[in-house]
């Protein structure tokens, strides 16, 4: 038999969530165990090996200068680079600070801000780093993780699908809440992956796999400000975890009275 | 209700297969000879040249590939098959003794026995040549019931040549032969060009009285049947073998269409006029 | 249709305090009877235990892009239209296992899909436009080489309920394609309701077995006229049309009109047209296994032509813009269709009119490109 595939597990800043995905596979995590080398993984064990590794699964942003040169560290020791959550592949929540100004921010929270080294931005890690394979989500979903390492397992890419929430909404018969309810939802705009769960609970959806391969933002808010949502009600619905993707990052900007240009 | 004709079969079904042998031929190009594991399923099989089957790799997913010959003796369906993503690499990696499932055979043929006296030219691009090698070999074996028999072969390189190996045997069986490379190399002597010049420069050429047969990527098939029309053959004369995302072979998930055609049941191999206003619209 | 006793083929009727009785026999039968039910504020189909699940006085109101249920001011069970389900769900699963593989020490045991334990549904309550859709779908999933196993299998055994429309939403437009609004062929029964109850007409032997078992009465000529009435209502009430003259050339001729780069801008090819669509048959399989890669089940989902990914091959797309993946939708549905089939594949149920987040109407689209070329 073929050498296990050793993985290894980065955190960057990020609120551990998605790592706990990978935990929560409590079904398979045994059989994981046996199939894969984890030679680095701070959330499960205190193993923290050197590399290199064949795989990275990465989560969390870059926010500070140390983590922008650690991350430059784990690309060169990895072969297979696999960003996971909505922090890593577009900047996380904590991606607002983007249109804060920063010494505010700093001032507002800490006592001695002078102390603290962080970066202006909140960015993902392929602003950073050529990245393999991007798996969304806040959090990840746990099939989407169960294919990457299977992909992973048997050497070959992985393959998560790109359609928008709203086919999962109408495989599973979710009546849509945009056309019975007048509720705006970004689920024509965002990524498979959570299986449509918020419009099963008649709630829109919040973006949380970001956008779709060509997502079209401007119909879609068009129509909601037509059906009567306000535009900085959409402007918030938008900066959520995928804020600074930059389909939804541009949309939020042209919608938002503060950054838009005067006509 | 007809009771004659037999009932509708269920695409779903699979047969296992051995890969009796690989036979690698270009980079990252390879012949499989499969083998069906069930003796009552290899003595039922049979296709016609430009048919298809679809590969199956649990776990994998599957693949249209068409077959490229058989080899009569060891009782093996040929398939040369480039190696692209997940399904092909996986084939590539399973070695002599390997096993996967097909089903087929799928799909259109083509029309090499309808033409009796014509002349016929084969035109290929690249791994386009295996979808029409059994047609070459069709047609080389009943060679007294055609006119001229010719390939015209285009390749990137003089070292990605398909079946180079095979083309002296070809010559002694009547085969006219034309090859053609985008890029030389210092010991390439043959022609430098796309593979339409070759059909500009063809001679003889009888246009009401030869058929062309060509495979190969879309928009050399486009190229190669205008370099005909404007050779005075006829869209009725013309002959391609088209590709599209397959999920089914049958005509039931929608994958393959272009224009109003099915490319699995009503393709692969179309007659040019039937497709020609849909291959040169944009997108479609 | 199977000749029986003709005074048995005359229509019945059924009083309205015995709809439950037709639900009962059908159950009693072994049928597993799916109907409409409010879920989720509309009307969608599930299965019903008693005639008590149908939306009895409630009724649709529909406009592009818009639902809303509303009280009705009588207890009409059917006084309302189509919603965002259709029956093909029950027919073409949105997921089913087409085959499943097995790791042996001989190789791969791989094993298709028989359709063996499909399941047998009665469908309560299919509209004209619906039992057009199915006979659409047969042609598709049935044919002479090949046909679906799962299609097919829970096709022969279901038994169609069809419920004549007596008013209609303002995106209906059957009429107009011919399909409906009056159920013609295709049921095994057929409703139309009245004030006090339902004239039912007979389309077959099987359908024959069932209502005998209720011992009903023949209708009278006063409910037989109050029933013709009731479906003139539906046919008059449709204000939407669709005009199919000419509608293939038109569509097929106009690859490259400016419309379809007006409605991509607002098109978000997000697919639900194509999912509620009765007729939409597009599907991918994919590969579902445990870890080991030992267990492996062959997926089949509904999918869609507005699907990205779904026109890939060679390492890229074919249909790289909203605007050729809304083109191909509506020229195949419309136009080639005709090709493949010898019919439309648009049956005129206004589906995709309604559940569009965006408000996209076809026939507003037709209508478009008709009147640039004309
Ligand atoms: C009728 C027909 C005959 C063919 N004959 C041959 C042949 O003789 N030799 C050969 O090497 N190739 C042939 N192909 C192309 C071959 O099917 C693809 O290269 C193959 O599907 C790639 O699969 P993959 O999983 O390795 O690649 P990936 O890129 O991982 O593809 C993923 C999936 O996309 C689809 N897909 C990708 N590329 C194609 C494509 N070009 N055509 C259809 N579906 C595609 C398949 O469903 C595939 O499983 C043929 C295609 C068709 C339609
Ligand atoms: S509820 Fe949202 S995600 Fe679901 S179909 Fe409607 S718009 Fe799409
Ligand atoms: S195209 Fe629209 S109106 Fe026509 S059958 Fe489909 S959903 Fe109904
Ligand atoms: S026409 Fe409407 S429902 Fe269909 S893909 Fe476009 S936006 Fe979605």
């Amino acid at each position: 038999m073929t050498k296990r595939p050793s993985v290894a597990v980065f955190k960057f800043a990020s609120c551990d969530g998605c790592q706990l995905t990978l935990l929560d596979c409590e079904d398979e995590l045994l059989a994981l165990g046996e199939k894969l080398d984890i030679p680095y993984f701070l959330e499960a064990t205190d193993r923290r090996e050197p590399g290199p590794y064949d795989v990275a699964l990465v989560e969390g942003s870059i926010t500070t200068p140390h983590d922008a040169r650690r991350i430059l560290e784990v690309r060169q020791q990895t072969k297979f680079l696999v960003t996971i959550g909505a922090c890593a592949t577009a900047g996380g929540i904590q991606a607002l600070r983007n249109w804060a100004d920063h010494a505010d921010v700093l001032n507002a929270v800490y006592a001695s801000p002078q102390y603290i080294a962080s970066l202006a931005t909140s960015t993902a890690i392929a602003d950073h780093v050529p990245v393999d394979f991007e798996l969304r989500g806040c959090p990840i979903d746990k099939r989407q993780l169960l294919e990457v390492v299977r992909a992973l397992i048997a050497g070959r890419r992985p393959k998560t699908p790109s359609h928008s929430v709203c086919l999962d909404c109408k495989r599973r018969g979710t009546v849509c809440v945009v056309v019975a309810r007048g509720v705006p939802c970004l689920g024509p705009v965002t990524q498979s992956g959570c299986g449509a769960i918020c419009p099963a609970y008649d709630r829109g959806c919040y973006g949380c796999f970001g956008p779709s391969v060509q997502p079209n933002l401007i119909s879609l808010t068009t129509q909601f400000q037509r059906q009567g949502t306000a535009r900085p009600d959409l402007v918030r619905g938008l900066r959520l975890f995928n804020a600074y993707a930059p389909e939804f990052r541009r949309e939020c900007d042209r919608l938002d009275p503060a950054t838009e240009e005067p006509r | 209700m007809n009771f004659s004709a037999p009932p509708p079969l269920n695409p779903w079904t699979t047969h296992s297969v051995e890969v009796v042998d690989v036979v690698p031929e270009i980079l990252g190009v390879a012949t499989y000879q499969l083998r069906f594991t069930d003796p009552l399923v290899r003595a039922a099989y049979s296709c016609v040249p430009g048919q298809f089957n679809m590969l199956y790799l649990p776990g994998v997913g599957e693949a249209a590939v068409s077959v490229s010959g058989h080899d009569v003796a060891g009782d093996a369906w040929l398939h040369t098959v480039r190696t692209a993503g997940g399904v092909t690499q996986t084939l590539a990696g399973l070695g002599i003794g390997g096993n996967l499932a097909l089903r087929g055979p799928f799909g259109t043929s083509w029309p090499v026995e309808r033409f009796p006296g014509s002349d016929i030219v084969f035109v290929a691009g690249g791994i386009g040549l295996a979808p029409l090698r059994p047609a070459v070999e069709w047609a080389l074996d009943h060679g007294d019931r055609l006119g001229r028999i010719t390939l015209l072969y285009g390749a990137r390189s003089p070292g990605t040549v398909l079946f180079a190996s095979q083309f002296d045997a070809w010559r002694d069986r009547g085969l006219c032969i034309d090859v053609t490379v985008d890029r030389s190399d210092p010991g390439w002597l043959g022609r430098v060009g796309v593979v339409t010049l070759l059909v500009d420069r063809l001679r003889p050429l009888a246009p009401e009285n030869t058929i062309l047969l060509t495979c190969g990527p879309e928009v050399m098939m486009r190229y190669v049947a205008r370099a005909a029309l404007d050779r005075g053959l006829s869209a009725e004369q013309i002959w391609v073998s088209l590709e599209r995302n397959m999920q089914c072979a049958v005509g039931f998930c929608g994958h393959c269409q272009l224009g109003p055609a099915f490319i699995c049941k009503d393709g692969p191999v179309f007659p040019y006029d039937r497709m020609a206003p849909y291959l040169n619209t944009e997108d479609l | 249709m199977t000749s029986g006793s003709p005074g048995l083929d005359q229509p019945l009727f059924l009083p309205r305090e015995r709809l439950g009785a037709l639900i009962s026999e059908l159950q009693s039968r072994g049928y597993i009877v799916v109907g409409p039910v409010i879920r989720q504020a509309a009307i969608v189909y599930d299965e019903l235990y008693t005639v008590d699940d149908l939306p009895r006085g409630w009724t649709d109101l529909q406009e592009a892009g818009t639902y809303r249920l509303e009280r009705r001011a009588d207890e009409q069970y059917f006084g309302y239209v189509v919603g965002p389900h259709s029956w093909k769900q029950f027919l073409f699963p949105p997921v089913a296992t087409v085959a499943t593989a097995v790791a042996t020490e001989a190789g791969w045991n791989v094993t298709a899909a028989d359709g063996r334990d499909a399941p047998q549904f009665a469908f309560f309550g299919m509209r004209a436009c619906e039992l057009a859709a199915v006979a659409v779908q047969d042609r598709v999933f049935i044919q002479k080489d090949y046909a679906d196993p799962i299609y097919k299998a829970r096709r022969d055994k279901a038994f169609f309920v069809a419920v004549n429309c007596t008013q209609a939403a303002p995106t209906c437009f059957c009429a107009s394609m011919n399909t409906g609004p009056r159920c013609t062929v295709g049921f095994d029964l057929a409703l139309t309701e009245i004030d006090d109850g339902f004239v039912v007409e007979i389309g077959g032997e099987r359908g024959r077995n069932v209502i005998v078992a209720l011992g009903l009465a023949a209708a009278t000529n006063d409910a037989l006229r109050d029933a013709e009435a009731a479906r003139r209502r539906a046919a008059d009430g449709q204000t939407r049309s669709m005009p199919t003259e000419g509608l293939r050339d038109l569509l097929v001729g106009n690859p490259n009109h400016p419309r379809w780069t007006e409605v991509a801008e607002r098109c978000l090819s997000c697919t639900n047209c194509t999912q509620v669509c009765p007729t939409c048959f597009c599907s991918s399989v994919r590969e579902v296994t445990d870890l080991d890669v030992r267990q492996v089940e062959r997926r089949r989902e509904w999918d869609s032509c507005f699907n990205f990914d779904f026109s890939y091959m060679n390492g890229g797309v074919v249909r790289n813009s909203v605007r050729s993946r809304y083109r191909q939708w509506l020229t195949h549905k419309l136009a080639t269709w005709h090709d493949q089939f010898g019919e439309s594949g648009c049956v005129g149920c206004g589906r995709c009119i309604t559940w569009c987040p965006v408000e996209i109407d076809l026939t507003a689209e037709v209508a478009a490109i008709r009147g640039d070329v004309s």
